[in-house]
């Protein structure tokens, strides 16, 4: 099915050499940076993750997203998202592939990397992550490869593959849960030290996954022979409404929280991020930006009429991914490092190759799904056109 | 038939390649035993504890210059890099104020005295140590026969995880060469200097009670920091905190530091 991808128009092409130039600008950055070591990066011993592990956070998140068109098109027979499961499991693909990137990145020693697997330690989270991600890697991979090349021949899909793909839902809820966990099980950790740490990352993921498809759907009904369909597109706004409304009620939760019982470990993360702390502010004015983009993307999901219209929607499900990408790509890493156990202020923010590696990295994942969304789709106009 | 013999020619393959392989899979296996049982012969002198301790008598420093020795035997000791950019910034022990060392127990007005001394801090060892609990690899660990939380630094993948674990902050990594931040004249030979990417932290320094010496901390400070076996009544340590209102960091954690402080 590869050959699908070979086949295409010049603009198709463009994209797709200028997504390897941003490669070949992050790979160079990157040899730099196993160079000289992170300390090109903006990271320090009070901030000790940054950019990579945030991203890593929010799309483990959009990874787990895809799930919602699986769930209601395997479990509750919604004939309409047959058409689009492809879609999700692919983004799923293109997710992962980035935040195993993110990882590797992030490591101070990369090539190390496969201790995690040669000394398996039970009792660190990050062992199970890195078992849970790779693991609905690899469903989405065989399910998604399968299926599709099953349509392909006109065949339904192999037998086997039914109980996989139910395993692929549980999965993807633990690949978010486990990357919670990562935080929410550390002592002295105000901000992350909380239950509904999980479920918050559950539902920001289940608004920013289905938003981005949302908006990848309108793309490819635009630039290609197949439609996604009108039907599809609306039960996906619909998942990114309830999905948003849930995200920022848990968020409030979590604000009754640290604010009724006033117990200052967990009031002052939150302090800095909305308000300031000691004079240091730099994340105010991204947090209320998310803030607003949220409930924007609220307004406009909940209300029939916006959510109707696909130019609307398509406004509030951008708002709504750049939303949650500040809220858990800005906010939710650097929230927990400031303060530092030891109370002081010591911010952070991302340098320029810091950002350029990210870029790169997100520039593999845009070109993975460039590949995969093509095969799926000439595939689609191959059936049904 | 003929797909049989194939069938017959693969199987043998894969035999002979399992077979191959058997010496290189027995070289790379940790063979039975070779794990973290190991035993290790002991010098003559060496120093045992079961769970070793330290308490720190805050009383007997009254300003930064009383602590800068101790700070100093340590970090020249252990080849411990010193940078001017705050973000690349390495310390095994260092010094801080009363409110930051407990933040949890700052009381808004408390002895000027008491609020105007330098305090200690460093890794507390802690009996249920969080780093320990988050390291995907096992690179730092809690060694069964003397308590002493450790670091391998040929294992650790610089993943961080027990620097955001740790609720005192007292682990450093190694974001730049750490040679940049030492003056080649001054290294000290005798210990292991570390590698860009890899993450460090006060060792209690083993290695010097594997030779019978207290911690370049204790020796340096005069008598200000008692150290011993926190599991044996009779050691000096348990004396003196049985004879002195001892605190220590974030208690209610449950992390179980074994850093106490006479306040």
């Amino acid at each position: 099915m590869l050959e699908l991808a070979l086949k295409g128009s010049k603009s198709y092409w463009t994209w797709v050499v200028a997504l390897l130039g941003v490669i070949g600008v992050g790979f160079l950055l990157y040899l730099g940076q196993l160079q000289i070591g992170l300390g090109i990066t903006g990271m320090s011993r009070d901030v000790s993750w940054g950019f990579y592990i945030a991203n890593f956070t929010y799309l483990v998140g959009v990874a787990a997203g895809g799930v919602m068109v699986v769930l209601p098109y395997y479990l509750h027979d919604y004939k309409a998202y047959g058409k689009v499961t492809i879609l999700g499991e692919f983004l799923a693909i293109a997710a992962l592939i980035m935040c195993l990137l993110f990882i590797i990145v992030d490591l101070g020693q990369p090539m190390r990397g496969l201790n995690v697997l040669l000394y398996p330690t039970t009792n660190s989270v990050l062992f199970y992550d890195a078992l849970v991600l790779n693991g609905y890697l690899l469903i989405n991979l065989v399910v998604g490869w399968n299926v599709l090349e099953a349509e392909r021949n006109g065949v339904h899909y192999q037998k086997w593959l039914k109980p996989i793909i139910y395993l692929s839902i549980p999965f993807a809820v633990s690949i978010h849960t486990v990357t919670a966990f990562l935080y929410s099980g550390l002592p002295g950790r105000g901000f992350w030290l909380t239950a509904i740490l999980a479920p918050r990352f559950l539902s920001s993921a289940f608004a920013a996954g289905p938003a981005l498809l949302v908006l990848l759907c309108l793309f490819i009904r635009k630039t290609t022979k197949f439609d996604p369909g009108k039907e599809q597109i609306q039960s996906l706004g619909l998942t990114v409404a309830y999905a948003i409304c849930i995200n920022v009620f848990f968020f409030l939760c979590e604000i009754f929280v640290a604010f009724y019982s006033q117990i200052p470990e967990h009031m002052d993360h939150i302090k800095y991020l909305f308000v300031g702390l000691h004079g240091h502010n730099a994340l105010v004015p991204f947090m209320w930006t998310s803030m607003g983009l949220m409930v924007i993307g609220i307004i406009l999901t909940v209300n029939p009429i916006t959510r109707k219209n696909e130019t609307t929607l398509a406004v509030a499900c951008a708002l709504i991914i750049a939303g949650t990408w500040i809220d858990k790509g800005l906010g939710m890493i650097s929230g927990g490092f400031v303060p530092n156990p030891l109370h002081e202020v010591n911010e952070y923010a991302p340098t320029l190759p810091e950002i350029g590696i990210t870029v790169g990295v997100y520039a593999i994942g845009a070109l993975v799904l460039t590949i995969l969304y093509k095969m799926a789709v000439s595939v689609k106009e191959e059936v049904h056109g | 038939m003929k797909s049989s013999r194939r069938r017959f020619m693969k199987l043998a393959g894969i035999a002979a390649l399992g077979l191959g392989a058997q010496p290189a899979i027995k070289a790379i296996a940790p063979a039975a035993g070779n794990g973290p049982q190991t035993q290790f012969s002991q010098g003559p002198n060496v120093l045992t504890a079961r769970q070793w301790a330290m308490v720190i008598d805050t009383r007997r420093f009254k300003t930064t210059e009383d602590l800068e020795p101790m700070i100093e035997a340590c970090h020249k000791l252990h080849n411990v890099p010193h940078f001017e950019e705050k973000n690349h910034e390495i310390k095994w022990i260092w010094e801080t104020h009363f409110h930051n060392a407990f933040p949890d127990s700052a009381n808004r007005f408390i002895s000027e005295e008491a609020e105007h001394r330098p305090y200690l801090v460093l890794c507390n060892h802690c009996q249920n140590p969080p780093c320990v609990r988050a390291c995907p690899t096992k690179a730092t660990f809690k060694r069964d026969s003397d308590g002493v939380v450790m670091m391998d630094m040929h294992r650790c993948i610089g993943c961080r995880f027990c620097m955001a674990a740790c609720p005192y902050g007292s682990r450093s990594f190694n974001f730049v060469e750490p040679l940049k931040g030492l003056v080649e004249k001054e290294i000290n030979l005798k210990y292991p200097r570390r590698m860009k990417g890899v993450v460090e932290k006060c060792t209690f320094c083993v290695e010097r009670l594997a030779e019978g010496q207290m911690p370049a901390c204790v020796e340096a400070s005069g008598g200000a920091i008692v150290f011993g076996d926190l599991e044996d009544p009779e050691s000096e340590v348990r004396q003196v905190l049985r004879e002195n209102f001892t605190i220590r960091r974030k208690q209610s954690l449950g992390t179980e530091p074994c850093v106490y402080y006479i306040v």
